[in-house]
């Protein structure tokens, strides 16, 4: 830690009461007539796991239609312990997550995803994870589901400090868009400054199937409820982590409400 | 039941089928076999209804109904099945759910009763156990990671569970080896079989009709039925050959 200073990106917009500007990356894709609402934002929530322990935290930003919503967390993982982020992020004109992450010894951080845009939504989940001690793994599994004009974009910074060895990172970024006038943008970054690290990174931008659509239909299956069931199977897993049942299930309710109002 | 005539169609641009005529009635086993390129999966999907697939002359009657008015999902609760020469794969949906949402979907557009978990699991079993297939195979996501064998198999118990009137099957016998072939074909009989029901199977060898034994064979060439009869007509071709039995410029 001693040569290595994290970067959040609160740090960076946090304490200035100027509104942030496209060419500040983590605002690049944003909607800032929306964040002009709500500016300047207040602290963010801070979560301190202690060494060794287990936490496990969700958020299912599901804001009224036209509202801006920005949820800010700032974590740290002490050694050893594991902390598991579930986000739901659907509601609102803006709808914008951020998590700053840095991690101790030997600790893991977990982060599943899923937005479900439709209309002139903007959705976004901003992430930094510093991996600032050895031996530490994060994994971030990111599905978006982008309709009419929505624009959902995951923007994801890793930073493994120089005493950092043995770091394992993967990020998994998968979009779906529903109609050609949506956008889905997906940005890895990687600062690394330690020699033995693995950090692996995918994203995939694609359609709904045309041949699985046919098949269903050939099979009896309604569009509406072909597309519901191939949607959903794209974004099933990102919860499945989730420990609480009634967490879960309520998480899933909310993801497939939405999917059926988007189809 | 199903009135095929002067039928004409158009993938991007090019015309495939060029006046295709053919009358299938209830409880008649019908084999359409033809050499590479003739149009016969062309056929299979323009019933169907696959999208790209364009009707641009002619017309087709199933049960009193402008089958080409349907959408495909309209078509199948109307009891049409087309039974993939190459069955698609989907990740993340299992076979349950994929079979239940379907059957479910076609008793709702019937205005019939929906089958509840329990109701359904049964009926599955059944038809699983008719084909030889796992209820373990049935948990899995639709066709992914089966073998050649065990999507056709997999193909009769979705046929199986959804009960039509009318099978289009494309193919079913290609990637099959001889056990499996008798499995699919005895399927076939028992779920298909019957005075109010009818086939029609599409096929490049006279394998499968040992198994199945069609009451009509048709040749289909460049397009068209160039020639009609009995089961002793898929014999012919197989000893001699498309070439020799329509003539070597229809074949083309």
């Amino acid at each position: 830690m001693d040569e290595f200073e994290p970067q959040g990106i609160e740090n960076k917009a946090m304490n200035m009461l100027d509104l942030p500007t496209r060419r500040d990356e983590s605002w690049r894709y944003s909607d800032l007539s929306a964040l002009q609402s709500v500016w300047p934002l207040p602290a963010p929530v801070r979560i301190d796991v202690a060494a060794g322990e287990a936490a496990h935290h969700h958020l299912l930003q599901d804001a009224a239609d036209g509202a801006t919503a920005v949820h800010d967390y700032v974590v740290t993982v002490a050694d050893g312990a594991r902390c598991d982020f579930h986000v739901l992020n659907i509601g609102g004109q803006l709808g914008r997550v951020t998590i700053d992450v840095t991690l101790g010894r030997g600790s893991h951080f977990e982060l599943g995803g899923a937005i479900l845009g439709s209309g002139d939504q903007t959705l976004e989940i901003v992430t930094s994870v510093t991996h600032a001690q050895p031996d530490a793994t994060s994994g971030q599994t990111i599905r978006s589901i982008l309709s009419e004009r929505a624009t959902g974009s995951y923007l994801g910074r890793i930073a493994v400090a120089r005493d950092a060895q043995r770091t394992d990172a993967f990020q998994s970024v998968k979009a779906m868009l529903l109609d050609r006038t949506a956008t889905a943008n997906a940005k890895p970054e990687l600062e690394i400054y330690a020699d033995d690290v693995k950090c692996a990174h995918g994203a995939t931008v694609g359609e709904l199937d045309k041949a699985a659509l046919f098949y269903m239909a050939s099979r009896g299956m309604d569009p509406a409820t072909a597309k519901t069931l191939l949607l959903r199977s794209f974004v099933a897993g990102v919860f499945d982590s989730v420990a609480d049942e009634a967490v879960k299930d309520r998480l899933e309710a909310a993801a497939i409400a939405k999917l059926e109002a988007m189809v | 039941m199903l009135t095929i005539d002067q039928l004409t169609n158009e993938i991007d641009g090019k015309a495939i089928l060029k006046g295709l005529s053919l009358q299938i009635n209830a409880g008649e086993i019908h084999a359409i076999m033809g050499p590479n390129g003739a149009g016969k999966s062309t056929l299979a999907y323009t019933l169907g209804g696959r999208p790209g697939y364009e009707v641009t002359g002619g017309t087709a009657t199933f049960d009193g109904a402008d089958l080409f008015d349907l959408d495909p999902h309209e078509r199948a609760a109307a009891g049409l099945f087309l039974g993939f020469q190459y069955p698609v794969e989907i990740p993340g949906v299992s076979n349950l759910q994929f079979l239940r949402e379907s059957l479910n979907s076609q008793k709702r557009a019937r205005g019939e009763k929906e089958l509840n978990g329990g109701e359904f699991i049964r009926l599955a079993k059944e038809k699983a156990a008719l084909l030889g297939l796992d209820m373990d195979m049935l948990k899995r996501p639709v066709n992914v990671g089966f073998s050649g064998g065990e999507k056709k198999r997999a193909e009769m118990v979705q046929m199986g569970i959804l009960d039509p009137k009318l099978a289009i099957l494309d193919e079913t016998d290609s990637g099959l080896d001889i056990d499996a072939l008798k499995i699919v074909g005895a399927g076939i009989n028992a779920i298909m079989r019957k005075p109010e029901k009818a086939v029609l199977l599409i096929t490049h060898y006279q394998r499968l009709l040992d198994y199945v034994k069609p009451d009509y064979v048709h040749v289909l060439a460049g397009g068209r039925i160039v020639k009609s009869g009995g089961p002793e007509l898929a014999l012919e071709l197989e000893r001699e050959g498309y070439s020799d039995v329509v003539g070597a410029e229809v074949v083309g």
